[in-house]
């Protein structure tokens, strides 16, 4: 059986994320179409939410996302920060625009839902507030990348980074049992069949969520591809000038 | 359409600032996957001419 760590050689990363990228990217956009048609024209209001009860189909599944994210941006750079492997320090680097945009989504669908249910569009509660200083660490990890211009420098200091910005992560997914207190309501979705939202609207939303970590995958293959092809642009210019 | 009532607002809002956000993102990969791809070619083809 083939190592995982195989995958730390860019070419073998190349010509494997180029096999899965049509068959992620095509299973993404079936569950985001299914999911999304079915919760948007297909499914009841909720006797208490109205109609805003739709806005759970892309508020929920990036709010997960942007957490699971930072959590896979956080594995990738433990693995560069022990083994030292290009690949994954560039695989977190690609997928932080994305987890930056999910992050994003939650908080403008969140603040369009609390407008009309709670009366207001913010509240300084622990969980919206956590997740803004989980926003701000992306953008911050991002400008970290760019503000450095040793590859490996920079690959350092954003894990160190991505290592303290954890924090946060794990406060935005806990921040309701930490505290007991807020507007934010708990889990939507849970194991506990008390807790857990009926399923008219479980299915669709399970899709979706489907979805969003499907394109979550193909996009962070795909601009992993990138990154290793600029890093390999870098190193041919930096030849060109040193002859 | 559903008919989303005194909400409609609030839930195509969400739809559509989900969705331009992630239309957005999508475009901008692909934008620079071409952007870098090209330069690297350019790179190469210089070299491989130059050898």
């Amino acid at each position: 059986m083939a190592s995982i760590w195989e995958y730390a050689n860019p070419r073998k990363f190349m010509a494997t994320s180029a096999a899965l990228l049509p068959w992620t990217a095509g299973v993404a956009a079936l569950c985001l179409v299914t999911g999304l048609v079915w919760g948007f024209f297909f499914t009841p209001d909720d006797f208490r939410q109205g109609s805003t009860v739709k806005i759970i189909y892309v508020h929920v599944p990036s709010a997960i996302m942007a957490i699971n994210a930072w959590l896979m941006m956080l594995v990738a750079s433990l693995i560069w920060v022990i083994r030292r492997h290009h690949v994954s320090a560039l695989a977190a680097k690609a997928a932080a625009p994305v987890g930056m945009v999910f992050t994003l989504i939650a908080l403008a669908t969140g603040a369009l839902w609390g407008q009309p249910m709670w009366g207001t569009w913010w509240e300084w509660d622990p969980r919206l507030t956590s997740f803004l200083i989980l926003f701000l660490f992306y953008l911050g990890y991002m400008a970290l990348w760019e503000a450095i211009d040793n590859p490996d420098s920079a690959a350092d200091l954003t894990a160190v980074l991505c290592l303290v910005g954890s924090v946060f992560a794990v406060i935005s997914r806990y921040a309701l049992l930490f505290w007991n207190q807020g507007l934010h309501q708990g889990a939507t979705l849970s194991l506990d069949r008390e807790q857990n939202i009926a399923n008219v609207f479980w299915y669709p939303l399970v899709i979706t969520l489907a979805g969003f970590g499907f394109l979550f995958i193909a996009l962070v293959l795909y601009r992993t591809q990138t990154e290793i092809r600029a890093r390999r642009l870098k190193a041919l210019i930096a030849q060109e000038r040193m002859a | 359409m559903p008919d989303l009532g005194t909400y409609a607002l609030p839930v195509l809002s969400s739809y559509a600032v989900s969705l331009g956000l992630l239309i957005a993102v999508i475009i901008a990969s692909v934008w620079k996957a071409r952007r870098v791809r090209a330069q690297l070619e350019n790179v190469e083809n210089r070299r491989g001419r130059s050898a």
